[in-house]
């Protein structure tokens, strides 16, 4: 059996040696006396060699490179879209009242913004939707936080408040317009009741998926009550509250709409919905559609301008972004 | 002294203080404390139910300040729970736990940083939390400080997930250390760790404990991690988890987990670790 070797691969020729003079051990470091200083420096080199080891450099693509390769596809699509819907019109010559085409839609369009019906019902209707947002937003939060720490009350209203993010928002409107009259607070209440059960839900879920791991660590830090819920409870929680007011969001929007068509009239000023229920009393299917684009066309707009990069950011601080980012 | 009872809640005791909180100009060790044990564990049991299994019994252990003791055995003997009640994070259900003034700072297996801010505000905030007193600059320098400590100094600005899981670890340590509490308790911290990386995390570990002076206990399942740190390991069996045997280890400066001293000890723990293991089945 022979001696243990060690081959040095590294030489230009292999050399062997026997480990006469092995530097680990007891015996040897108690005979040799240990440099701290050298042996700490030693130490740092290795550590820093290994951390740039294990950590990986990334390379970032260019802002404009990314701003293209996430507009282009939707982009081409829809354009695909309307030149499909064009050419239909061109050759199957449909009665143009039951199937305008996107130039009838455009000049519609067109012809709203000329009068400045178009401006008005946008204004009007964006207004009411982030304040009622902004609102609910107001609402849903402290009953998010109420709920989450407080299981009797949890327990109590918890099943209301998911009956009431399945209940259809529009179906408010009546009694509100027996309550309010044909005013705002009518508008404004049946947005309440469309936003604020998403909002307070999302939040209270995003509370319940925060590692217990994390309040135990909150805790060995000395953190009060207080402290444990603004700097580690609430922090975790944000993704599922962000998912809370999207839905939220969403829910207002549509909300909003369903009122403003059903309830016309009275003091309610002139919004998307009652331009959508005037193209349908004067039988203007171009108005009707283009209206529909446009409603959709801001609910794009805002979900690309004001959640989508929050939601980024927001994921990406925490490393929970797919390799598609 | 800080009492942990069974009978009352299990708080970190009373409020470190004030001349306590201020925060050390760098880390020179701390002078040689007073005869005073940094840990007194008396007649300590636990069980979770009142007819549930007896998981930790008649513990009884005193540690002297500045002392690196490591706490050995099978998975499952109790040694994370005792762990736990010495941090307060769990009440004995009979029996007595002291922890000197200012208590006890813990590492746990996962680094358990907060994933959405930077190392260094994840050091600031145990600064902040902890009580220190310090003005958020202050503390901003004081993290940056023990981030240095750690060999970190270039990564403060990276968040959790850019981390190794060494690095990760090692900002759980300088988080540790900025609690300034003279006991440090580890929970199998290393444990996740590849052999390369723990191997370098127990000569940083040891360098850190020699420049603080902290009193360390340090839970491990792995025998030569025990008998590499610790100046005295602990063996505990499981159901109901006891401490049987211990053994000090006269430290002669750093060693390390190849020599043939470790090797040697390390069989012997082995053998008595496996002896208890055998009586369970």
């Amino acid at each position: 059996m022979p001696d243990l070797v060690s081959v040095d691969r590294g030489g230009p020729e292999a050399r062997l040696e026997t480990p006469a003079t092995d530097p680990t051990g007891l015996e040897t470091a108690a005979a040799r006396p240990p440099r701290p200083a050298e042996a700490a420096d030693s130490l740092n080199a290795d550590l820093r060699g290994l951390d740039a080891l294990q950590t990986e450099r990334r390379t970032s693509r260019p802002r404009w490179r990314r701003l293209i390769d996430g507009a282009l596809p939707p982009v081409v699509l829809i354009a695909l879209l309307i030149a499909a819907w064009q050419a239909y019109t061109l050759i199957a010559q449909p009665r143009p009242d039951l199937s305008p085409g996107p130039l009838d839609v455009a000049a519609a369009l067109g012809q709203a913004w000329e009068s400045g019906r178009l401006q008005l019902a946008v204004t009007t209707s964006l207004e009411r939707g982030v304040l009622g947002f902004l609102i609910a937003i107001a609402i849903g939060t402290p009953l998010g936080l109420l709920l989450a720490e407080w299981r009797l009350l949890r327990r109590a209203l918890g099943p209301l408040l998911s009956g009431l993010q399945v209940l259809p928002s529009v179906a408010w409107v009546p009694a509100a317009i027996i309550w309010f009259g044909l005013s705002d607070a009518t508008v404004y209440f049946v947005v309440l009741m469309g936003a604020v059960p998403s909002i307070a839900n999302g939040l209270v879920a995003g509370i319940d998926q925060v590692p217990p791991q994390l309040r135990r660590v909150g805790t060995v830090l000395g953190a009060s009550r207080w402290q444990l819920a603004t700097a580690v409870v609430v922090p975790a929680a944000l993704p599922g509250y962000l998912a809370g007011l999207k839905q939220g969001w969403a829910f207002s929007w549509r909300s909003l709409m369903a009122a403003e068509i059903i309830a016309f009239g009275g003091t309610i000023g002139f919004g998307l919905g009652s331009m959508l229920q005037q193209s349908r009393d004067l039988a203007d299917l171009a108005g009707a559609l283009g209206t529909i684009l446009v409603i959709l066309a801001i609910g794009v707009v805002i979900e690309l301008l004001v959640f989508a990069p929050i939601e980024r950011g927001l994921l990406r601080r925490r490393g929970l972004t797919g390799a598609n980012s | 002294m800080s009492t942990i009872t069974a009978a009352r809640s299990a708080g970190r005791g009373a409020p470190p203080p004030a001349g306590r909180g201020a925060p050390q100009a760098g880390l020179e060790p701390r002078p040689p404390g007073t005869d005073a044990p940094a840990i007194r564990i008396a007649g300590l049991g636990k069980r979770y139910a009142d007819d549930g299994p007896v998981v930790l019994e008649g513990i009884d252990l005193d540690v002297a300040p500045g002392q690196f003791t490591c706490l050995l055995g099978a998975s499952g003997c109790g040694k994370s729970t005792l762990l736990s009640i010495v941090a307060g994070l769990e009440k004995p259900s009979s029996g007595t736990v002291e922890v000197a003034d200012g208590g006890a700072a813990v590492m746990f297996q996962d680094a358990s940083l907060l994933p959405w801010l930077t190392a260094r505000r994840n050091v600031e905030l145990a600064l902040r939390l902890g009580g220190s007193g310090l003005s958020a600059s202050a503390r901003r320098a004081r993290a940056l400080e023990l981030l240095e400590v750690v060999n970190l100094a270039d990564a403060a600005e990276k968040r959790p997930h850019e981390l190794s899981g060494g690095m990760r670890q090692r900002v759980a340590l300088a988080r540790a250390l900025a609690q300034d509490r003279p006991v440090l308790l580890m929970d199998e911290p290393f444990a996740a760790l590849d052999a390369i990386t723990r191997d370098l995390l127990h000569e940083e570990l040891q360098r850190v404990w020699r420049e603080t002076g902290r009193t360390i206990v340090f839970v491990t399942h792995n025998v030569r991690e025990a008998v590499r740190l610790g100046q005295r390991v602990l063996l505990m069996s499981s159901r109901p988890g006891r401490i049987v045997r211990e053994w000090e280890i006269a430290d002669e400066g750093p060693r390390r987990i190849e020599s043939p001293q470790v090797g040697t000890l390390s069989i012997e723990i082995t053998e008595h670790l496996r002896r208890e293991i055998r009586r369970n089945a």
